[in-house]
């Protein structure tokens, strides 16, 4: 469960980018952020795991309160909360399993990290998340080398390696082709499922964020100002979201078919 | 917007003012190196002697003096190891100084300034200088060229590094702090693996650099082939002198052959 409550970030002497915010995730939930450029969904994700420090409020998870900690205490928490990037933020001159073992540095003696002499379980669990999204056979390539989606996948993995308890991922598919897009969308879904894992989504494409997730949060200037069941998000809620935003670039329902019913 | 009534017949790319302000730079650049020829003390005589000259030392270093050859050989590979371990002991110290000296990765104010600090001072002195200062505290000989040129190479790889440093591609070092790693551990497997190509670039041409610049630290007593250099013009022995001179050319090409083939296999 994660709880945010009165979350307030300033950037220096402006006006608040988040305005004294409120959020409950419970269980497995995959929780799509939408909103509008600018409308502090980057910075909600990012105060939570403190890459962005908190002007004010307090965030818990799993009633450990991450905003009371500091120094070896912050990184042993971050250890629990696994984030996903738009720019897959891989090392591109390391291998792909040398990226996907970066998710247990949190947890690896320095000298097994740096000289690479990662421990037989860690190897055996990063082949078998590799494995289950489709890129074991990549492990001795270097990052840069995949496509948009494979990299992404790798990032997916890395987090997962982590062990963690909730999945942050910041626009994940906004790097990436309509079709990979929707596919790394259903994976998040399905891996929220197997590990009971509460996946948050910053998104910009409302229509998957309808299809591929069980509740929408709509952000506006620093405040939730929706937040219901993806059926629940009308023309009217839609309007109120992206006020001044045309509809051209929100990526309407109807452009996206449901990969199920392809499959069908 | 200008209203086009008519097609323009005429277009010129400056206008007069800018024409002008042309004009005068390039006045101003033409006078300060008239000053500089006229401000200077040049012994004309000299310089129209001086084809005369060069034909005159030319019929004495020919034929080139070669009975010295084992020593001048000797001395030449001592020449080479000056800047080999030179080098090797600047990459390693210039390493936490690039460290301390860049913008993203430095701890706080005051390291960033020592960083700059010890930049600076290592790159505004001259190797020779660096190198006469040594002779002074270790006398003669091949210590003293080793300091030398590893005190001028801390600058000079330091800078290139920091700067490499500052440009790395923040992204992934966020993602690997958002895992609970390190700071060192994010330096190992973030910031590491994107400097690697620049230093070992960088490496390579000082070492390159460093072969020709342990080449003349003889000329002040800090050991290597410069010392019989200037023994042979000093006895005014120009046949050796030549043999030392295409002898320092061979060594200079050659490092320049393994230099550009390290580069080729390593990067």
């Amino acid at each position: 469960m994660l709880k945010i409550s009165q979350l307030v970030k300033r950037y220096g002497n402006g006006a608040p980018v988040l305005k004294g915010l409120d959020l409950e995730v419970p269980g497995d939930s995959v929780v799509a952020i939408i909103g509008a450029s600018g409308a502090g969904k980057s910075t909600l994700l990012r105060c939570i795991n403190r890459l962005v420090e908190p002007s004010s409020g307090t965030i818990e998870l799993n009633g450990l309160m991450l905003t009371d900690l500091k120094g070896a205490g912050l990184r042993a928490a971050r250890r629990r909360i696994g984030m996903i990037f738009q720019g897959f933020n891989l090392v591109d001159r390391l291998t792909v399993m040398e990226n996907v073992q970066s998710g247990r540095l949190g947890y690896l003696p320095t000298w097994r990290a740096v000289m690479r002499r990662y421990p037989k379980e860690d190897i055996r669990r990063a082949y078998e998340l590799m494995e289950r999204v489709g890129i074991a056979h990549y492990a001795n390539k270097r990052a840069d080398e995949l496509s948009g989606g494979e990299r992404q996948r790798v990032g997916v993995v890395r987090a997962l390696m982590q062990e963690p308890e909730i999945l942050l991922a910041d626009e994940p598919t906004a790097s990436l082709d309509p079709k990979t897009s929707e596919q790394i969308m259903e994976l998040l879904r399905a891996l929220s499922r197997e590990f009971s894992l509460p996946v948050l989504i910053n998104i910009h494409n409302v229509a998957e964020a309808k299809l591929y997730t069980d509740r929408i949060v709509g952000m506006r200037y620093g405040r939730i100002i929706f937040d219901a069941a993806p059926a629940a998000l009308d023309q009217a809620a839609m309007d109120e979201i992206y006020a001044g935003v045309p509809a051209e670039e929100r990526g309407e329902m109807g452009n996206v078919t449901p990969l199920r019913a392809k499959n069908a | 917007m200008v209203s086009m009534d008519t097609t323009p017949e005429e277009w010129v790319r400056y206008t007069p003012r800018e024409r002008l302000q042309r004009f005068v730079i390039f006045l101003a650049t033409a006078l300060a190196i008239v000053w500089a020829l006229t401000s200077i003390n040049v012994i004309w005589a000299w310089v129209f002697d001086a084809p005369q000259q060069m034909g005159d030392l030319f019929g004495r270093m020919v034929p080139p003096d070669v009975s010295n050859l084992p020593k001048i050989l000797w001395v030449l590979v001592e020449t080479v190891n000056i800047a080999t371990i030179a080098t090797a002991i600047a990459v390693f110290v210039s390493l936490p100084v690039a460290y301390i000296a860049a913008q993203n990765t430095t701890p706080n104010a005051f390291t960033l300034w020592l960083g700059r600090f010890i930049l600076v001072s290592s790159r505004s002195v001259n190797t020779i200088i660096w190198a006469l200062l040594f002779v002074a505290i270790f006398g003669p000989g091949i210590v003293a060229g080793i300091v030398a040129i590893m005190f001028r190479s801390i600058g000079f790889i330091g800078k290139l590094l920091g700067e490499a440093i500052e440009e790395i591609d923040k992204r992934p070092v966020e993602a690997l702090e958002a895992t609970g790693a390190s700071r060192f551990k994010v330096i190992v497997y973030a910031i590491v693996p994107q400097v690697m190509p620049t230093f070992w670039a960088v490496a390579i041409l000082r070492w390159d650099i460093n072969l020709r610049e342990s080449t003349v630290l003889g000329l002040v007593g800090a050991g290597g082939i410069g010392l019989i250099l200037q023994s042979a013009i000093d006895t005014f022995n120009w046949q050796e002198a030549a043999t030392v001179l295409l002898s320092i050319l061979v060594l200079v090409v050659l490092g320049e052959i393994v230099s550009a083939w390290m580069r080729k296999r390593i990067i």
